[in-house]
């Protein structure tokens, strides 16, 4: 999902998450509901909210561990997660001594402890420096090719969309304005790249 | 798989307690600073020996006066001592302790700052013929100085010897300042801990999306909010074991009534704080509309509740007002138990309210709370 700051995106998810409710329409994952099927639907999806910060005091390793209780899950699981996001040589370190994009991996790596089927990534790489987003980028690819885990995130950057995404959905202000594949959605007015696209859907760049 | 460490009751109580254990600043202001304020304030009220009182004296003589020297200072000199231009004076009584007076001479400009400042409480106006005081009769100390100065003044320092027979010092338990504040002083460790120990964690979480992020899994509320509860009580019962000890060690302070009355009470006080901590938490967002709530319940209760200095100093009419604060309650029943023998039959009413206080605020706040 991709549009620029305040165009809905982090609504969307957080309704798809159970966070928010929908003023009018109804959200099917995998045919349930979360009015009726909270706890089935919380082991099915994983998720990484914009801007959580976890207790800063806690270790990585203890913050994990806090989080993979919550799934009654043991420590066996969260030394595979911490290799999974390659942060085993942090696992000691308190949360507020990591870096952005090492706390962006711990928050992903909580939101994958339950090995979730659909995981949901609000803005994963914001904020992060190119190297850091990168990191991320080829722990997503992964996730998506080995554990065949299937991915929602939402971004305001082209590439990222360019490089993850086998759909791509452009929203700005609340509504959806083109969907479908890369090659689809350029496909339609002719365009040679998403920034053009989108400049052709609303008049102005995706990063103003 | 099912080791209780991997219990979620578990990880929770365990995260909040280290959030508290690895913040040196937090150890200092629950641990340190009420010995701190036990130590200071316990001192400063039970001081034995001299009690030193200081005032401002004007001379006014005028030229149609025939004596060319006060006659207050007349006295001092001849009784006291004077250097440079203090006068001092010291009351002598054994049994209810010496007093020095030290009368500052200066001019009436000066002495007005100086009462301002409060560094005298008292001007005493010294003519040759007479002497007049000035000062405001709702000030004790004022007042005390007052009668001691004028006594002084018309009968000479031997007033304040007489009649020693009659004064027969208590020595009786329980009836010092410091067993007065000790009391208070836990009473007052519960409240402040888990209002801001419990509130403004939870606040704090809500604005930085934690909660919003852990109601987003599996996790039981109610475990997130026992184990907050759990972790700030046993941090209470640390605090307040610390500041008996050091009470009991140095100011022989000890518990007259029952033990098992003061814990059954510790705990509704916890109770009843926590659940109070819960429902001013239930709904804000922002730490600083959370602070101001906090101020706006801790305040009140901090001065009415007769922490410092009994409340039957306010107006009559306030008084059962007072009484049924759950500050007030605490205290006035950690007190009847240290100071007066009280037992269980004694406070099971108080125990009572704060415990329901506590679960109907629990309750009320849990239905209203908003993890979002």
């Amino acid at each position: 999902m991709l549009g620029p700051n305040g165009a809905g995106k982090t609504t969307l998810v957080e309704m798809i998450e159970g966070i928010q409710h929908p003023d009018e329409g109804e959200i099917f994952i995998e045919g349930k509901q979360w009015k009726n099927h909270q706890h089935e639907l919380h082991q099915l999806i994983g998720l990484s909210l914009q801007e959580t910060r976890f207790m800063d005091k806690l270790t990585a390793y203890e913050t994990m561990r806090l989080f993979a209780s919550f799934y009654k899950l043991d420590s066996r699981r969260v030394d595979e997660v911490f290799k999974l996001i390659g942060l085993e040589e942090k696992k000691k370190s308190y949360v507020n001594n990591l870096s952005g994009g090492q706390r962006q991996r711990l928050a992903l790596g909580v939101a994958v402890l339950n090995k979730p089927k659909i995981l949901l990534l609000d803005e994963p790489t914001t904020g992060l420096d190119p190297n850091a987003r990168r990191e991320i980028w080829n722990i997503l690819l992964d996730l998506k090719k080995e554990h065949n885990t299937s991915l929602l995130l939402t971004s305001h950057y082209m590439e990222e969309a360019e490089y993850l995404c086998d759909r791509i959905v452009i929203m700005d202000q609340g509504t959806i304005l083109s969907e479908g594949s890369l090659e689809e959605i350029l496909k339609i007015g002719g365009h040679h790249s998403l920034d053009e696209l989108f400049i052709t859907l609303t008049g102005r760049h995706i990063y103003e | 798989m099912n080791r209780i460490t991997n219990h979620q009751l578990y990880r929770l109580i365990f995260a909040h307690l280290a959030e508290i254990i690895r913040e040196p600043a937090v150890l200092f202001w629950g641990i340190v600073f009420p010995i701190l304020m036990a130590w200071g304030l316990g001192i400063a009220f039970t001081q034995k020996g001299e009690t030193h009182l200081k005032m401002a004296i004007v001379k006014t003589i005028t030229a149609s006066d025939t004596l060319k020297e006060t006659k207050l200072a007349v006295y001092l000199l001849a009784n006291g001592t004077k250097k440079d231009s203090t006068y001092s004076i010291v009351l002598k009584n054994e049994k209810l302790g010496d007093v020095s007076l030290t009368f500052f001479e200066t001019s009436w400009a000066n002495a007005y700052t100086m009462l301002k400042k409060g560094q005298v409480s008292l001007i005493v106006e010294d003519k040759p013929a007479d002497t007049k005081y000035h000062f405001d009769p709702a000030s004790a100390e004022a007042k005390t100085t007052y009668q001691l100065v004028s006594n002084l003044s018309a009968y000479g320092a031997i007033f304040y010897n007489a009649n020693q027979s009659t004064i027969e010092p208590l020595t009786l338990k329980g009836t010092r300042y410091v067993d007065f504040l000790i009391p208070g002083l836990l009473a007052m460790g519960i409240m402040m801990s888990c209002t801001w120990g419990i509130s403004y964690t939870i606040i704090d979480r809500r604005s930085k999306k934690l909660l919003r992020r852990m109601v987003a899994t599996p996790m039981r509320k109610s475990n997130f909010l026992l184990a907050l509860i759990t972790a700030r009580f046993t941090m209470n019962v640390v605090e307040g074991v610390l500041l008996f000890l050091f009470a009991w060690l140095y100011f022989g302070t000890s518990v007259q009534g029952s033990w098992p009355a003061l814990i059954v009470l510790f705990l509704a006080g916890n109770i009843a704080f926590s659940g109070i901590s819960i429902l001013i938490s239930s709904h804000t967002s922002n730490p600083e509309v959370g602070n101001g709530l906090i101020n706006a319940l801790v305040t009140p209760m901090m001065v009415m509740s007769g922490i410092f200095f009994s409340y039957h100093n306010f107006p009559d009419w306030t008084i059962p007002i007072i009484q049924y604060l759950p500050l007030t309650m605490i205290a006035d029943s950690f007190r009847s138990i240290f100071n007066e023998g009280a037992g269980f039959i004694d406070v099971w009413r108080e125990a009572l309210v704060l415990t329901s206080v506590g679960v109907v605020c629990f309750v009320s706040g849990l239905k209203i709370f908003k993890w979002y």
